[in-house]
């Protein structure tokens, strides 16, 4: 059976280049980076700072500012809990939003349990956090704004130079989480007034488990409590061994995306486009979630009215995506980011997001949108809220039974 | 969600979608469910004068699990006496259908559908005895 992958904001298939950059730290060069007295740790060394030269090239920092992690979750908690440890004396305030991923909004809940104090800011329909409503969150006693670039479930990108300067403005240390930006839309942490910045090589067509953490040395320098204690490697911020064909990977994938830049995430951006025009233009009820225009090339999050994600899912089983539907999630609640942007929960059940990568062709978006289609239609045959609002009847006028 | 065979081969070859005439008298409806938690079944059946289910439909918003369950209940109500409906319980359909824990509230359901439309067939028909006695002691 043909399979198409169109899953690409949860992870992405390693690029073979990333691959083939990564092997020889296996089983050759598969030194320590931490052992400075043979050749072996010397070149993994030399690997590990190479790719750090890497990442912080692709962002517009310094070498010394880059501390390789685990992931993107593993960057957040450390970000988040590691200045709010560094800054307690100045203040206990964190500010956030509604639709951040959880490995941003769990340190800050966990925080507030030990008495900091965290304000979650609301978003617009689209997305988008208020910039007035930031700046009337901020007191004297703020020490970190933590909000994401590109959202990952619904594509949104926040206005993260204007979110910098205002945190600049009140020397608030300023996070962002660009898991889904990274090395695909342009990031510069001087432009941008960024502190601290989160980024993981899985979404780039890089290995799963690596990532990396900016941490700001000059103007001002940022001080970051380590997560992970022990050899003090990372400069003190995350020890453990490194994992050097990991950060290989990493680099590898960081290095190919920079170069792509030009062309990629504008060739992702038409294929996501086209994608949204054929399903659009054939099918009713149809809503777009997330902002029309200021979302990641490669995220697309529609809702089908009347149908159920999970199902609908289940009616394509050729082709991989992901549902903001009950059904599909550990917790049996619908997706809290379509909850934040005021989608209810009926249209929540039948969200999919539709998200691409480097290995998606035209052909393949063709196929999809013709399959989608064909099976919303069969869904909506057998649905009796289709059936039901076909006849005229408002469904939210209906007196449902509850379980 | 990695299903049971029988609940994919329900859910793509859903037996008896469609609908019965609601307002007939010798049809049952059941609408259970609500669209913000995610499933809504519709269950109807048809009864003959000697109250045999002669057909039942459904047509049914929801994952795999609720559809396969409602199209299950269908197949299984057709040829019984109106009282043996509701000897179908959710169990039988967690059984027949493999459903994994998660999913047993969507076999709750069609057994809250079937119920619903026995009850909705049983008052109409009520309402008729009733409508037919009055008519007598006139």
């Amino acid at each position: 059976m043909r399979r198409i992958y169109l899953d690409n904001n949860a992870t992405t298939q390693v690029d073979p280049r990333v691959l083939e950059a990564m092997l020889p730290f296996f089983c050759d060069k598969f030194g320590n980076a931490a052992s400075r007295n043979h050749a072996f740790g010397w070149e993994a060394e030399q690997a590990v700072e190479a790719a750090r030269e890497q990442i912080a090239s692709l962002i517009g920092a310094d070498a010394k500012e880059i501390v390789f992690t685990s992931g993107a979750t593993e960057g957040n908690n450390t970000a988040i809990k590691g200045v709010a440890a560094m800054y307690a004396e100045r203040g206990k305030h964190i500010i956030t939003q509604a639709t951040e991923h959880k490995a941003v909004l769990d340190p800050c809940h966990w925080l507030a349990e030990q008495g900091y104090r965290v304000t979650v800011l609301p978003v617009d329909a689209e997305g988008m956090v208020d910039l007035e409503q930031l700046k009337q969150a901020m007191t004297p006693d703020t020490i970190l704004v933590s909000i994401m670039h590109g959202n990952n479930e619904i594509g949104t990108v926040q206005p993260i130079a204007e979110i910098g300067r205002l945190c600049k403005e009140r020397e608030v240390l300023f996070h962002t989480d660009c898991c889904q930006t990274f090395g695909k839309l342009p990031i510069n942490v001087e432009e941008m007034g960024i502190d601290l910045l989160t980024c993981s090589a899985h979404k780039i067509h890089g290995p799963k488990g690596v990532g990396a953490l900016y941490v700001r040395r000059k103007r001002p320098r940022v001080r970051c409590a380590p997560v992970l204690h022990g050899g003090g490697h990372e400069r003190g911020v995350r020890s453990g061994t490194l994992n050097v064909p990991g950060i290989v990977g990493l680099a590898k994938a960081a290095e190919i995306s920079g170069r792509e830049m030009e062309s990629e995430p504008a060739r992702l951006a038409a294929l996501r486009d086209r994608l949204k025009d054929a399903i659009i233009s054939k099918l009713d009820a149809v809503r777009l979630n997330g902002h029309p225009t200021l979302r990641t090339p490669t995220n697309l999050n529609l809702s089908f009215a009347y149908v159920e994600g999970e199902s609908l899912m289940m009616g394509m089983p050729e082709v991989a995506v992901s549902s903001g539907s009950a059904c599909t999630s550990a917790s049996l609640e619908p997706s809290y980011v379509l909850r934040a942007i005021g989608v209810g929960d009926d249209l929540a059940h039948g969200s999919i997001r539709f998200s691409l990568g480097r290995f998606n062709t035209a052909d393949e978006v063709d196929y999809v949108a013709e399959r989608v289609v064909a099976t919303v239609r069969k869904l909506r045959e057998m649905s009796p809220l289709y059936e039901i609002a076909q006849e005229g009847v408002d469904l939210k006028a209906v007196e449902w039974t509850r379980e | 969600m990695p299903y049971g065979d029988k609940v994919i081969d329900h859910f793509q070859r859903p037996r008896n979608v469609g609908s019965l005439d609601k307002t007939s008298p010798n049809v049952g409806t059941g609408i259970v469910g609500a669209p913000e938690c995610g499933d809504v079944m519709k269950l109807q059946i048809l009864v003959d004068e000697n109250d045999n289910i002669v057909d039942a439909k459904f047509k049914t918003f929801g994952c795999g699990s609720a559809i396969a369950s409602s199209s299950l209940a269908t197949e299984w109500l057709k040829g019984r006496k109106l009282d043996q409906a509701l000897d179908i319980r959710n169990t039988d359909i967690v059984r027949e259908l493999a459903l994994p824990p998660v999913k047993i509230h969507c076999s709750v359901l069609a057994e809250d559908a079937i119920r619903a439309a026995v009850e909705d067939l049983r008052k109409k028909k009520g309402a008729r005895s009733s409508a037919v006695e009055g008519n007598g002691a006139k």
